[in-house]
């Protein structure tokens, strides 16, 4: 579609039929635009590195992901259950109620963590003020974490012995603490917001740090209130990153695990924890696969509507370096905003991690030196840096692959109309059951043609299914608010399509890419249902150390859970702070 | 050059010559690979596996799968391909639809080792699933707050609904948790078939918490171990768990702060066993394993590694456990058949009667 992958014929007749300067170029494309979609050659190689681009994501989407399933499915499914008697199964075990459920509070934690997102997405993109790096990655930090840990954090500081209520307890002389904050829906979208809030955060500000500031300050001198600005202005702006990320936060609650179970309580049930239910406690596996295939069938419903909008949504904008649109605070007014969304950030992430961070020191520095024993001798014991090792090692591939495969699978789909329908289907495996895919993995991957079973590689291609949905996300809205007239001036001064990308694409997207490439990293270093079901025990990861040492009671194995987290708390912010400098040589900051 | 090339041509003759001569004797065979596929908390000392090891010239390969339902799913998932050579780790709850799904195959004589396991652990009579290990799920309650409020302990189920113990009770989903079925199993023995959902409603009337897994429950609940940041003084957990108490305290006590509630009909055993998998390659070498499991030497390791007791009644236990761990006075323990035909109903029924 673009000029970018045009013969050199034709740009060699542009140079001599037109003027050069982008501006023109630009106008002369709407007013002719002949000169660009005409010849059946250049639609035809246009067409050809499409799909040369996409072929290597599809076909490791049909590998890791459709075989599995398929495989999966026709175990469960296929020793002649018929459909008709499922179907009744389904009616009558309280799906419907099951599907609202999980669908309303997916709504409301959605919306919450747009709510608690946006004034921290405005002020990373717009702000300068001192430990904003470091503050930047530790919102990041919660992805990782193991529920189990997060719940800890929760219980210390809404639960029965949280400050508030040893103070209520003190003042008024109560027997019993009289707030109890855990069990309850609240407390679920509580932990859905500081799990997900960082992806808003960081695909929204990094989109809003490059829209141009004078758009909406001419709106302010129009006359236009505030709210009007940003409700006229600035929010139809940001609408593709914004949906961009309230999609995954919708995927990411619609799927609920953890949170559900461990900090809401077992009267709270997602269909993935009704999935899981039926597979491992019940072994009732068709009804299982049912229930699987109604989420896939959600998520990909979902995703088809947000795509097909987000073709509409998505216009080249004209944007600006993020060093001239953002500034330190100075008015009263800024630095009242500034202090209060650090404050909601800071409460609503910092404050459980800070938690986490100082009960891991409550046995001085026990806890830590501990981790470096093994004085049962068990066969399984990891040090911890090997542990590190690990997760290192697979985060690091699984980055790598997911860039690999999602940067020129976005560079595909944001250059062709249709290409909504394909990039539905990188989305599904958010939307898919681990517990499932787990044991398509088992039963396909580990015999013949495929013997993968036990491999690092298995690891990080499962790892990197999941994280080649947020390397798209991340990408798409940043190259499709690439004004074409760019890259066409750069082709019509005879840059071949790669230097083209390197010259302009490339440093554009790069913050975007950053952004992808630490969801990449993150998914891989928190990741644990399916590591736990796949990894060979010799080679466990940070979260399955934690896990491990939360299996026996006692104080050290307590302590040594929360030392290991910090731990991994650490190494994940140093990890985003490194991807965030990471830079190519020779291209500006944007 | 002649004289080199001479040279390589007597070096090689005299090497052919040389592996001529050693061929007759048969090299020392390769050692052969044995899959052991447990459950995510099985554990045991490098220097025990060590020892079977250089007895067999084998390796051991273990393959963790999960919790012990997600592990037999993977057993039964695959089991036209065999991920693995023995299982270990199927419990009393399980073991019929292990037996039932027709992935483990009888040993071909009976290992000596079961000699010495009480009777009353061997329940497949067919040689398919040998009983290794036990532990009892009972109560644990926290001295501390009994001993300053001046309660007496529980000391039968039906105590729990008493007004005094009001809101003190945390226990595990058992649709969700190994130590939670039990607990659910031991109130279907103690309160009959028909009675035990009217004990789980008198139970959630009188503040009993749920929650998903032990972890939760124990750390998160329970106000009795250390570490702990709970407010509830009792808590389903293991006989074991006030021994764990001590020993992971490392030396900063020598008292348990907790107790575990053993009283008659109060607790439920937990069998765990291993078995051969169909379709193995190495049927004689995982038939040695399996005796090796009942030998002293993996049986003694048993106690510090997994915290439950060695089946076998000759292995000797660590101080520790000899302390401070109790085993439960006539613990419920149902048959597996009655388990695997009625699992699934009573988890429905519980679930009706208490979380809807």
């Amino acid at each position: 579609m673009s000029s970018r992958t045009e013969p050199e014929g034709s740009q060699e007749e542009k140079r001599h039929t037109q003027s050069v300067t982008p501006r023109q170029t630009s106008n002369i494309k709407h007013q002719t635009p002949i000169t660009f979609h005409g010849s059946r050659l250049t639609a035809h190689t246009s067409r050809l590195t499409f799909y040369a681009l996409l072929l290597p994501a599809l076909l490791f989407l049909l590998v890791f992901y459709f075989y599995p399933l398929a495989a999966i499915f026709r175990a469960s499914l296929g020793a002649g259950i018929a459909p008709a008697a499922l179907a009744e199964r389904l009616a009558t075990s309280g799906t419907l109620r099951l599907l609202g459920f999980t669908v309303g509070q997916a709504l409301a934690s959605t919306a919450l963590t747009l709510l608690v997102g946006l004034p921290g997405a405005y002020l990373f993109a717009r702000y300068d003020f001192p430990g904003k790096a470091l503050l930047n990655a530790l919102t990041t930090v919660p992805f990782v974490l193991p529920t189990v840990v997060v719940a800890t954090a929760f219980t210390a500081l809404i639960g029965p012995r949280s400050p508030l209520n040893t103070l209520l307890m003190s003042a008024l002389g109560l027997e019993r603490p009289p707030l109890d904050f855990r069990y309850t829906l609240g407390a679920i979208l509580l932990a859905h917001v500081f799990y997900n809030t960082t992806l808003v955060l960081r695909l929204v500000g990094s989109f809003w740090a490059n829209l141009d500031p004078r758009l909406e300050e001419a709106a302010r001198t129009l006359g236009a209130p505030p709210w009007q600005v940003f409700w006229r202005v600035t929010l139809p702006l940001l609408r593709p990153a914004l949906s961009a990320a309230a999609l995954l936060v919708f995927i990411f609650c619609f799927t609920s695990f953890g949170v559900i179970l461990i900090l809401g309580g077992p009267r709270f049930a997602t269909l993935e924890v009704a999935i899981y239910r039926q597979t491992v406690q019940f072994a009732d596996l068709p009804l299982a696969a049912a229930l699987a295939l109604i989420q896939i069938l959600g998520t990909l419903g979902l995703t088809l509507i947000y795509a097909r909008l987000q073709v509409r949504l998505s216009r080249p904008l004209e944007l600006r370096p993020a060093e001239s649109t953002r500034h330190r605070p100075h008015r009263p007014g800024e630095l009242t905003f500034v202090i209060a969304s650090l404050t909601l950030v800071l409460g609503c992430l910092g404050l459980p991690l800070l938690t986490l961070a100082a009960r891991s020191l409550e046995g001085g520095a026990r806890f830590y030196t501990a981790l470096a024993e093994n004085p049962r001798g068990s066969i399984f014991y990891v040090p911890p840096l090997a542990a590190l090792g690990n997760s290192l090692r697979f985060a690091a591939g699984t980055t790598g692959l997911a860039l690999a495969l999602g940067l020129p699978a976005a560079l595909a789909l944001q250059r062709e109309r249709r290409g909504w329908l394909v990039d539905a289907l990188f989305m599904l495996p958010l939307g898919t059951s681990a517990v499932t895919l787990g044991l398509g993995y088992l039963i396909a991957l580990g015999r013949p043609p495929l013997n993968l079973r036990g491999t690092p590689l298995l690891i990080i291609c499962a790892h990197t299914l999941v994280a080649l949905p947020f390397v798209v996300r991340s990408l798409l809205p940043a190259l499709q608010a690439i004004r074409p007239a760019l890259r066409e001036a750069a082709a019509t001064l005879g840059a071949p399509p790669f230097r083209v990308f390197v010259a302009v694409d490339l440093p554009i997207i790069w913050r975007a890419l950053a952004v992808g490439a630490i969801f990449a990293f993150t998914v891989s270093m928190g990741e644990f249902g399916a590591t736990s079901m796949i990894a060979r025990p010799e080679l466990p990861t940070l979260p399955i150390a934690i896990y491990r040492f939360l299996s026996l009671p006692g104080a050290l194995n307590y302590g040594q859970a929360l030392a290991m987290s910090t731990l991994l708390m650490a190494v994940c912010a140093a990890g985003f702070i490194a991807i965030e400098r990471l830079r190519p040589p020779g291209t500006q900051a944007f | 050059m002649n004289t080199i090339k001479q040279r390589w041509f007597c070096l090689s003759l005299g090497l052919l010559l040389l592996v001529a001569c050693a061929a007759p004797t048969p090299p020392p065979a390769r050692p052969r690979t044995l899959r052991v596929m447990v459950y995510d908390s099985f554990s045991v000392s490098e220097s025990v596996i060590k020892a079977f090891e250089t007895q067999h010239n084998a390796t051991v390969q273990f393959l963790k799968a999960g919790d012990t339902g997600t592990m037999l799913n993977q057993a039964i998932l695959s089991q036209e391909n065999p991920q693995a050579d023995v299982i270990y780790g199927i419990d009393n709850t399980f073991l019929s639809r292990a037996l039932e799904a027709g992935i483990l195959q009888p040993l071909a004589a009976r290992p000596a080792g079961l000699a010495n396991v009480p009777p009353e652990l061997q329940l497949d009579p067919s040689l398919r699933l040998i009983p290794v290990d036990y532990g009892d799920v009972c109560l644990n309650y926290d001295k501390a707050y009994f001993a300053e409020h001046q309660l007496p302990v529980p000391q039968d189920l039906r105590d729990l609904v008493r007004p005094e113990y009001k809101g003190l009770l945390v226990v595990e989903n058992p649709a969700a948790s190994s130590p939670g079925l039990a607990f659910l199993m031991a109130t279907v023995d103690r309160f009959t078939e028909e009675h035990y959902p009217d004990f789980w409603q008198d139970l959630l009337a009188n503040d009993v918490r749920v929650v998903d897994g032990w972890d939760t429950a124990y750390y998160n609940e329970f106000s009795g171990g250390s570490g702990s940041q709970g407010t509830r003084p009792l808590v389903v957990s293991y006989a074991t768990s006030p021994a764990a108490e001590v020993y992971f305290s490392e030396g900063a006590l020598t008292e348990p702060p907790t107790g575990a509630i053993t009283a008659p009909g109060t607790c439920f055993r937990q069998v765990e066993f291993t078995g051969i998998l169909t379709g193995t390659p190495v049927a004689d070498l995982a038939e040695a394993f399996i005796a090796f499991l009942l030998s002293d030497t993996f049986q003694a390791d048993i106690p510090l590694q997994m915290w439950v007791f060695p089946a076998s009644q000759t292995a000797p236990l660590p101080p520790v456990f000899q302390q401070y761990a109790v085993v439960a006075q006539e613990p419920v323990q149902l048959a597996p058949d009655v388990i695997a035909a009625n699992r699934d109903r009573w988890l429905r029924e519980w679930t009706e009667a208490v979380l809807r």
